[in-house]
């Protein structure tokens, strides 16, 4: 029989954690659990779904806090998340369906790190740092960095994913969100985008522009956001941002979708993010 | 692991391997076979149990997750020969056909009528988005649904 730990504070799952490094960390399972039936059993699990210290939402004057085992039902139901982080409550409502939205957490998805986790180009284009924290130490890390590969991270065997750090928006900040799927619920994306535009006096003073499905890691598009930045809108910085956008992006085929069709729908998403702002 | 959790109202207690899915200890160690099993990676929303009065695909959680957790299934929802609203409307307004997510269905609906009024046809069908239906084409399924939802006092007609 595998060991199945259920810590009921922080304090007790990071001593956990830091005994048992081999243990496979459990939020709600959406992820870990798809065809369990056809994998052995972990040797042992530490469960974190259910810990208080690591759920809820926390708003200060800087920044939005969320505790990484905080359901997207709560996400959803949060007024403070809908309006400042609009793309974010759009990207959440369009993951699954109401059954995933109650066990599904943004913990799991930073810890999946999967190139199509719907949260993940928002929170590129959000700046947002991911605490991390082991027994002896708390660390943040911009999630740019923490995501170094197909579903790798830098989470050390010894750390929890406690929480995510979302920096308040600027004011004049428009914020943006695209899923293209097969349908809005219950698909996995073919496309994501989502993007972030300070605009001060006309100009376009701070730009992320992330993609997701596109590469083996949510990214950011940097050359695009460097055109952009200093930049007044205009229909033909949305066509010159989009031709940036066609030859660094380079998607692959599989099963749900074709690169043409990816790297087609990702040029598009962006310039119509482009042209919104016109 | 020693599991102990309430179903349908009743205290059961069991021995078993902890990372099992619910979905299995449900119908294998607790013969409710209601609850379905359609995809097994959390897509059909067959498997959907209420965890505390939530609803969820059984199909993704561990039994050791539910330690101490309250769960509704399909054969918790009528009284004997007493249907719910939503169950007595599925079956009035023809919204089940090969019925092998029905059940799923049923729980879900019930769930949401609980805990959302002015449920329109647009929202349950979001609402309902992760129950996959292969023969109804859910329209029958939506004014069941809507019925139902505008007899717990929520407006349900368009």
């Amino acid at each position: 029989m595998s060991e199945f730990l259920s810590p009921r504070t922080l304090a007790e799952a990071l001593k956990l954690r830091s005994a048992h490094p081999d243990f496979t960390v459990l939020s709600g399972g959406t992820d870990l659990m798809v065809r369990a039936t056809e994998r052995d059993y972990p040797v042992g699990t530490i469960d974190v779904f259910s810990l208080k210290e690591m759920r809820g939402v926390c708003e200060s004057d800087a920044a939005l806090s969320i505790g990484a085992s905080t359901p997207y039902a709560d996400l959803l139901r949060s007024d403070v998340v809908l309006t400042m982080l609009p793309n974010l409550h759009a990207a959440i409502r369009e993951i699954g369906a109401v059954q995933i939205q109650e066990r599904g957490t943004i913990g799991g998805n930073i810890g999946t790190s999967s190139p199509v986790g719907d949260t993940l180009p928002c929170l590129l284009a959000l700046d947002a740092e991911v605490e991390l924290r082991s027994q002896n130490n708390t660390r943040r890390v911009a999630y740019s960095d923490f995501c170094t590969g197909y579903r790798k991270t830098q989470l050390g065997a010894d750390e929890l994913i406690t929480a995510i750090h979302i920096p308040r928006p600027a004011k004049g900040t428009r914020l943006f969100w695209r899923k293209i799927g097969t349908r809005r619920a219950q698909a996995i994306s073919k496309v994501m985008g989502a993007a972030s535009f300070r605009i001060e006096e006309g100009v376009v003073s701070h730009a992320r522009i992330a993609l997701g499905a596109v590469a083996d890691r949510p990214r950011r598009v940097e050359a695009a956001e460097q055109r952009i930045q200093g930049e007044k809108p205009s229909e033909r910085l949305a066509t010159e941002v989009a031709a940036i956008v066609r030859s660094d992006v380079k998607p692959i085929d599989d099963v749900r979708s074709t690169a043409s069709y990816r790297l087609d729908v990702a040029v598009n998403i962006v310039r119509r993010f482009v042209l919104e702002l016109v | 692991m020693k599991i102990r959790m309430q179903v349908n109202g009743a205290a059961r207690e069991l021995e078993t391997e902890p990372m099992r899915r619910l979905l299995d200890v449900l119908r294998e160690d607790c013969g409710l076979t209601g609850t379905k099993e359609g995809c097994g990676e959390g897509e059909c929303g067959a498997c959907t149990v209420l965890i505390d009065g939530k609803p969820v695909n059984s199909c993704l959680v561990p039994v050791g997750q539910v330690h101490e957790a309250e769960l509704l299934t399909v054969e918790g929802l009528s009284d004997g020969e007493l249907l719910t609203d939503v169950q007595r409307a599925l079956v009035e307004h023809g919204g089940a056909q090969c019925g092998i997510c029905t059940p799923g269905i049923a729980v879900t609906a019930e769930s949401l009528i609980r805990r959302e009024k002015n449920l329109d046809h647009a929202r349950i069908r979001e609402l309902l988005a992760g129950n996959l239906c292969r023969c109804t084409g859910y329209q029958r399924v939506v004014e069941a649904v809507a019925e139902a939802a505008a007899k717990r006092g929520g407006a349900g007609d368009e």
